[in-house]
């Protein structure tokens, strides 16, 4: 049977949770599914469960750019037969996702927060309008790509070593026109917000910028990341890689705790798929309350601080 | 999903690079010593932000009956067409930027904004036969503009704010078979080249690429103008083109819901939220979050 493959990102030699978690879902589907892993060495790829990984390391994919990447699963799905290609959404995997849906004139759905087989079809949950509505998708033919919304998926407890089952691919010429020249790692402590299982946030009604201390004390004490609204990005208290909502990155961690949020729309389409939000707003109006699973009406610099005393005390 | 692209004309006598003129083996092209002139800006009409928004109960598809505007993050791609023509032209070259656009009819009107803030002309695909189009069948239609335009650059806004999808100039990258750098918060153009800053989840890269080239900007790129009083007064003399898809040479069965490969089954409104917690703080806030999470294991 044709096999359905996931795309398994890496950085830094690992393979990235939110990939992982999409391979968890597509394998509890049934049918026979492989991770795809470009660029990386036999060890990399090795880590992608129990079952099969298809590895093409060659040079035109050292760099993490998209075009190549296009070429190697085009390459792929051909030799597989695969009908099913699916991605855990990022900046490269989204690009990666809609140059293999032109290429090879396949559907392609985007933000899945989830997956199922329905009369023997495959059918995702798409959540649209700022996740007013949520709409069934379906593919019209084969193959089918899906981008899922990041942090929709657990990943599965590893399994053991891959089978990893190496493959070659040609590559267009145009794909190899765009070249990495620079790459700075961002040195940060915690996980980043797209693989964090907390996040605290914080708003405008942190009242100044300083007091996102408030917020990464309690995210480290969580084990978790801090993300901020696009007021205060815009505002320079916090950096753009931080920045959740429409214009920024979609998350949906265990926990969301937002500290001096509103809930504005342009927010909330950001972490509204976050399993539980606590919510801590000094106006009781807030449109967060609206959606927050627990809402606290008080000040962020007077509960925060407690909390984060509280959830310390707990741990030691 | 956004389409902004700008197109500037042939300068100096200096030939621009179109699209069709490129070799497809473009590694053997030589870097041609010329500036980008023409640039499209790939933009779309969506509804207001403000609009109330719907889906139609029986076609799934947004009712776009209501108030529309440019969408937000298009404005930046425009506004850094703008920015490198304006650019050129201080160095005594010429430019011309072109805005291109799938859309209703309405959709003039957005693009008429364009205009407005500098934007040379227009390009709008409209044709009842493209509603309901999806990722393949939209990038296929811009993709034919652009192969005619053959600008030297193709730039694309963020994210619609209607599709969210944040993926097409991807597509039109690989079937104009040009480089695609995306999420670009920071753009320079050289002679036959394109360098983008840009951040990902893992910090920042800098991708170069050679002109011509399809790039995608990040809505920290810029803070766009507004149209002027004699830009607003301006716009409505300026060339619109409108376009048929039997005028771009897209057959009926390549567009619309017929050249799309995705559908929808169903809407339906999110499950409700049950179970939520509302408090004011009265001194022991903390305590009671901290409890309420044991209580779901999430500490």
């Amino acid at each position: 049977m044709a096999p359905t493959l996931v795309f398994l990102e890496h950085h830094e030699g690992e393979l990235q949770k939110g990939s992982l978690g999409v391979l968890a879902k597509a394998a509890s589907l049934g049918g026979e599914v492989a991770g795809v892993v470009l660029g990386a060495s036999e060890d990399v790829a090795a880590t992608g469960g129990a079952g099969s990984v298809y590895l093409c390391d060659d040079p035109a994919l050292a760099a993490p750019l998209p075009q190549p990447r296009v070429d190697a699963l085009e390459a792929l799905v051909a030799q597989t037969g695969a009908e099913t290609v699916l991605f855990a959404a990022s900046v490269l995997a989204s690009d990666v996702a809609a140059g293999l849906a032109a290429r090879l004139g396949a559907g392609l759905n985007w933000d899945l927060t989830d997956l199922r087989v329905e009369n023997g079809e495959l059918v995702g949950t798409r959540p649209a309008l700022g996740d007013t509505v949520v709409a069934d998708v379906t593919w019209r033919g084969t193959p089918r790509l899906g981008l899922v919304r990041s942090g929709a998926f657990e990943a599965a407890e590893s399994g053991g070593r891959a089978h990893v089952v190496a493959f070659s691919a040609t590559f267009q010429d145009f794909s190899s026109l765009a070249r990495l020249v620079e790459r700075t790692q961002e040195v940060s402590a915690g996980p980043s917000i797209e693989e964090a299982e907390v996040i605290v946030a914080g708003g405008r009604g942190l009242g100044r910028a300083e007091n996102f201390s408030l917020c990464e004390a309690l995210a480290k004490e969580l084990g978790g990341a801090v993300a901020a609204t696009r007021a205060v990005v815009d505002a320079g208290w916090y950096p753009y890689a931080a920045q959740v909502g429409q214009t920024g990155k979609s998350v949906s961690p265990r926990l969301y705790i937002a500290c001096g949020i509103s809930g504005a729309i342009q927010h909330k389409v950001g972490m509204q798929g976050s399993g539980t939000i606590v919510a801590i707003n000094r106006d009781a109006n807030a449109p967060i309350f609206d959606f927050a699973d627990f809402g606290v009406v008080g000040d962020v610099e007077q509960v925060v601080p407690k909390l984060t005393e509280l959830v310390r005390a707990r741990r030691s | 999903m956004v389409l902004a692209w700008a197109a500037a004309a042939s300068c100096d006598g200096v030939d621009a690079i179109p699209f069709a003129c490129l070799s497809r083996d473009s590694r053997r092209t030589t870097v041609v010593r010329v500036s980008p002139v023409k640039i499209a800006v790939c933009v779309k009409h969506v509804p207001d932000a403000t609009a109330h928004k719907r889906l139609d109960p029986t076609s799934f598809r947004l009712d776009r009956s209501g108030e529309g505007t440019l969408n937000p993050t298009d404005v930046n791609a425009v506004e850094e067409a703008l920015r490198i023509k304006e650019a050129r032209i201080q160095a005594g070259q010429g430019g011309e930027v072109v805005a291109v656009s799938l859309g209703p009819a309405k959709a003039a009107d957005s693009l008429r904004k364009a205009l407005a803030m500098g934007v040379d002309r227009s390009v709008l695909v409209s044709d009842d036969a493209a509603v309901g189009s999806d990722l393949i069948a939209t990038s296929a239609a811009l993709a034919k503009v652009l192969e005619q335009e053959a600008p030297d650059l193709v730039l694309f806004g963020q994210a619609s704010n209607d599709g969210d999808g944040a993926v097409l100039w991807a597509a039109v990258g690989d079937r104009l078979r040009r480089p695609v750098l995306s999420q670009v918060a920071v753009l320079t153009v050289e002679a036959g080249s394109v360098t983008g800053k840009r951040q990902t989840e893992f910090g920042y890269d800098v991708i170069t690429a050679p002109l011509p080239a399809v790039v995608a900007v990040s809505d920290a790129i810029n803070e766009p103008r507004y149209p002027s009083l004699k830009g607003i007064m301006g716009a409505k003399s300026k060339p619109q083109q409108v376009l048929s898809l039997a005028e771009l040479g897209i057959a009926a069965d390549e567009a619309g819901e017929a050249g799309s490969r995705t559908a929808v089954l169903a809407v339906a409104p999110p499950a409700p939220k049950s179970g939520q917690v509302r408090i004011e703080d009265d001194g022991s806030a903390a305590e009671k979050i901290v409890a309420y999470l044991a209580e779901k294991k999430l500490l």
